[in-house]
């Protein structure tokens, strides 16, 4: 999955409660920082960030390796992914079924997935298990062996995949939207998973070169969290870690992702459906852009917040149109998409197009109430503890904070950040990424227009 | 049901149990479940009421995820669509749940706001307004999210299979209900399924999170103790009668993909067969419960995804009240058949059915288990969910004695109940397969 920004957290409290009384410790002391989080540079070129947390007898590792879907070209599209499938499946030690065997055996998880500008790998185990989830980790990055029968059988699951995909309204509308949103040229235009005649053509040369080439310590992000002693976590990695020293190569900068400068529409027949799927949206800004905190707020305004947002009260709360619409801010390390996604009936396609547009409107043209504003930053301030309840969810915001360098002590800053984003910043944000009359508009349903 | 003043101030619930797990029982018939747990500033509020589509008769089937739905449409205190803006604006989240044998709500906080949930939830067990026009409003919601459905061939087919598989019972349709069902039924359908299972005698309210336990059980109390109980509630009388050999039913679709669903009759979670049965679906199919691992050492994925007859297999197990299935599933590979599948599956499952497992993969299920009872308990949502879930069809004593139950399981329990409720004679077998041309 590619690491992307999603909501965010702590607490403005608007306490319209009746009587509790806390027993909770001031928040600032629960939430990780500088002084809980101990990080490490290695001369190969890997950050490794440990955060101890013996509440509970398990460790959860989260991994970024600096390549992903945006660094191949469109007549290669799923090399990315078909890579690391392929990883998991032999190494030069343990074939597919060793892998496997030694994973599950213990009830552990382990894996490794492509993203679009970054991927991941990582591991869940119980702690007594943590060496074992590691080793197999270092085995499957340092010494994957794409042993031939297994290109196969993957490539053939990922044709299935792709045979089910033209099927789905949902992932149709989401391939038709990024080919209508980017320029052909943009990588971000084509799809992670690949086509059908892509996955055919490629070839198991083809997977390992990629590997060679993009994989390696070079940026990687490490991130252990859970029921291990911070020491003792730096020393098991160093031990597996430490000595990788292939020199994957530099990316290629992203080509420009120009605004979409008019109305742009596309329908795609997928028959014997009784429900269309559309996603309307925009070129958004990456997680590095100066206005992206303005962005992010707007977006839950507009379609997160509660039953998700504005556009969730409008088509499905009054509208009474679709059991799902709501916003999505990919945010990222590139122009990842802003978009708005629903549900609803071939007939009413057309009549959601209309109120959507109406709320992008109406965000671009007028101020978010004070009330309104206020209640979306209660909301993302005050749910940052939640965030932060498991292993998983503390490691996924330590490698947001070292992937867009955002600091320790972001999330100690966050709340004070969050509240102080004004209504003028928000209605910036929309002006600058959305526009009503300009914008991709992918539909996938029963019947094309 | 209107709320009545309370008649004594210095009522005390009763306490049935204290053993890591607060659990008492208010006046009114509420049962409160509570655990505390303060490795983090949050906590969990659940209202699980036992009514779900075990309870439907043909003609409003769906109406209990209706009645959900409405609980979010308005009380006099949170009118309208409000409620989730309330929990949301302290940090909140919450949502809804309907299914087999339940419908439950829940709103996770920020801890030191938990006391919300507990005034929502005590407003709307009996202030729910059902507006007429909401109601209408609803409709084309649910409708939505059945066609939403009705897009996927795993829905369509599991739709049928479900059908086939219990003639009498409840379990036969879907959730979600019938179409014609959600078209015709009435605001006082709703009203009145809503007035009948909505009560504190009905409902087990769950806790879990960083509040000292006798402390909050009095402001659960303070919150839902004025609460009438409702009268009786109605019994279910179905009994689906034994199956007597193989059904076999075929779904044809538009897509270009087939799947294979195998469904075999399973006890309820309180049968003693049952826990052996969570062993075998360990070593048939990976771990059903907890999610989130992956079963590529499984019997049946080396049989089948490794032999290149599908892409994945699921085993599902699920715990109810009431017998329900056991449903092995797969999406077939390009290129092959439904029925070349399920002819490696019967070979698979005939070797577990010829002989005892190793004692090694009663070992690994055991070990997995403890894994994902590690992970879930993480979350305070999680350990709501199960705690409250585990009421619904057993006790809480299912769910906390879980582990040590699976861990008496013994290699001649899962080769009996492989023997027996493997048997083709007791399974429907469903097929998803392209439309014929011409």
């Amino acid at each position: 999955m590619t690491k992307d920004e999603g909501q965010s957290r702590i607490a403005h409290y608007a306490p319209r409660i009746m009587h509790h009384v806390s027993r909770i410790t001031h928040q600032s002391a629960s939430i990780p920082g500088p002084e809980t989080i101990e990080r490490r540079e290695y001369p190969n070129g890997m950050v490794v960030l440990v955060k101890e947390n013996f509440s509970n007898p398990t460790v959860v590792i989260d991994g970024t390796l600096r390549f992903g879907s945006a660094d191949v070209k469109r007549e290669q599209a799923g090399l990315a992914s078909f890579m690391t499938d392929v990883l998991m499946r032999g190494t030069q030690r343990r074939t597919f079924q060793q892998i496997y065997e030694e994973i599950e055996s213990v009830g552990a998880t382990a894996d490794v997935s492509a993203g679009l500008n970054a991927s991941s790998f990582g591991s869940k185990s119980l702690a007594e298990d943590l060496s074992r989830a590691i080793d197999i980790l270092a085995d499957v990055l340092q010494h994957p062996a794409f042993p031939e029968a297994e290109v196969e059988k993957v490539r053939g699951e990922i044709l299935t995949d792709l045979q089910e995909r033209a099927d789905d309204t949902r992932r149709m509308a989401g391939l038709t939207f990024r080919e209508l949103l980017y320029p052909d040229a943009h990588p971000y235009a084509n799809s992670g998973t690949g086509y059908t005649e892509t996955i055919a053509a490629l070839t198991r040369d083809d997977l390992e070169r990629f590997y060679r080439e993009r994989t390696g310590p070079q940026g990687m992000i490490v991130v252990i969290v859970g029921a291990v002693k911070t020491d003792e976590a730096f020393r098991i990695w160093e031990d597996t870690f430490g000595n990788w020293t292939v020199a994957n190569n530099h990316r290629a900068a992203l080509p420009d992702a120009p605004r979409v400068s008019n109305a742009r529409r596309k329908s795609v027949d997928v028959p014997g459906k009784t429900q269309s799927d559309l996603i309307l949206g925009f070129v958004g800004p990456p997680r590095s852009a100066p206005d992206y905190f303005p962005a992010a707020l707007c977006n839950t305004i507009l379609g997160v917040f509660g039953l998700n947002g504005r556009v969730g009260a409008k088509v499905r709360v009054q509208g009474g149109m679709a059991y799902y619409a709501y916003t999505s801010l990919e945010g990222g390390l590139g122009p990842g998409a802003w978009s708005v996604i629903a549900g609803v009936h071939p007939s009413k396609v057309d009549r959601a197009v209309e109120l959507i547009r109406a709320e992008i409107k109406r965000i671009c043209e007028s101020k978010v109430p004070a009330k309104e504003l206020a209640d979306n930053k209660a909301y993302i301030t005050g749910s940052l503890p939640l965030r932060l309840e498991t292993n998983d969810g503390v490691a996924a915001q330590i490698s947001n904070m070292e992937l867009y360098g955002l600091g320790l002590d972001y999330l100690q800053k966050y709340t004070d950040m969050v509240n102080a984003i004004t209504a003028q910043q928000v209605q910036a944000a929309a002006q600058r990424y959305l526009d009503p009359d300009a914008y991709a508009l992918a539909i996938a349903g029963p019947t094309s227009k | 049901m209107a709320i009545k003043p309370k008649k004594k101030a210095t009522r005390r619930p009763k306490i049935l149990s204290r053993d890591g797990v607060l659990k008492a029982v208010l006046d009114n018939g509420l049962t409160v479940v509570l655990k505390e747990n303060h490795n983090a500033p949050v906590a969990t509020f659940w209202c699980w009421y036992r009514v779900g589509s075990r309870h439907e008769r043909s003609g409003i089937t769906g109406i209990s995820h209706w009645v959900e739905h409405m609980l979010f449409k308005g009380t006099k205190t949170y009118p309208k669509a409000t409620v989730d803006q309330v929990v949301s604006r302290e940090g909140g989240v919450w949502n809804g749940m309907t299914w087999l044998d339940f419908t439950t709500y829940f709103e996770t906080l920020p801890a030191a706001k938990i006391d919300l949930a507990l005034q929502i939830e005590a407003d709307r067990m009996v202030n729910a307004l059902f507006v007429p026009k909401e109601v209408e409003s609803e409709r084309t919601v649910i409708i939505s999210e059945r066609q939403g459905g009705e897009n996927y061939p795993q829905f369509l087919l599991g739709e049928v299979l479900h059908a086939t598989a219990f003639l009498v019972h409840g379990y036969h349709h879907e959730t979600i209900g019938h179409l014609c069902d959600l078209q015709s039924m009435t605001r006082d359908d709703l009203h009145s399924h809503y007035q009948t299972y909505y009560a504190p005698n009905n409902c087990v309210a769950v806790g879990v999170g960083a509040f000292e336990a006798k402390d909050m059980l009095a402001r659960i109390d303070k919150a839902f103790g004025r609460i009438k109980p409702g009268p009786a509630l109605p019994k279910i009388a179905s009994v689906e009668p034994e199956q007597k050999g193989e059904r076999r039913v075929t779904v044809e679709g538009e897509e270009m993909t087939s799947y294979i669903d195998v469904a075999y009759r399973a006890p309820d979670a309180r049968h003693p067969d049952f826990i052996a049965l969570v062993v075998l679906d360990a070593i048939l199919a990976g771990l059903s419960f907890g999610g989130g691992s992956t079963n590529a050492s499984s019997r049946l994925y080396r049989a089948l995804v490794d032999t290149e007859l599908t892409t994945d297999v699921s085993g599902g197990l699920v715990p109810t009240h009431d017998p329900f299935l056991y449903i092995i599933g797969a999406t077939v590979r390009q290129g092959r058949t439904p029925a070349e599948v399920e002819a490696a599956l019967d070979a698979e499952l005939q070797k577990i059915i010829d002989q005892p497992p190793a004692q090694a993969e009663v070992d690994k299920a055991i070990k997995q288990a403890k894994a994902q009872f590690a992970y879930g308990s993480e979350s305070v949502t999680n350990q709501g969910y199960w705690y409250g879930f585990s009421e619904m069809f057993a006790d809480t004593t299912w769910f906390e004695q879980y582990l040590d139950r699976l861990a008496q399981v013994t290699l001649d329990d899962v080769h009996r109940v492989a023997k027996e409720y493997l048997a083709k004679s007791r399974r429907t077998v469903g097929y998803y397969v392209p439309k014929k041309q011409g």
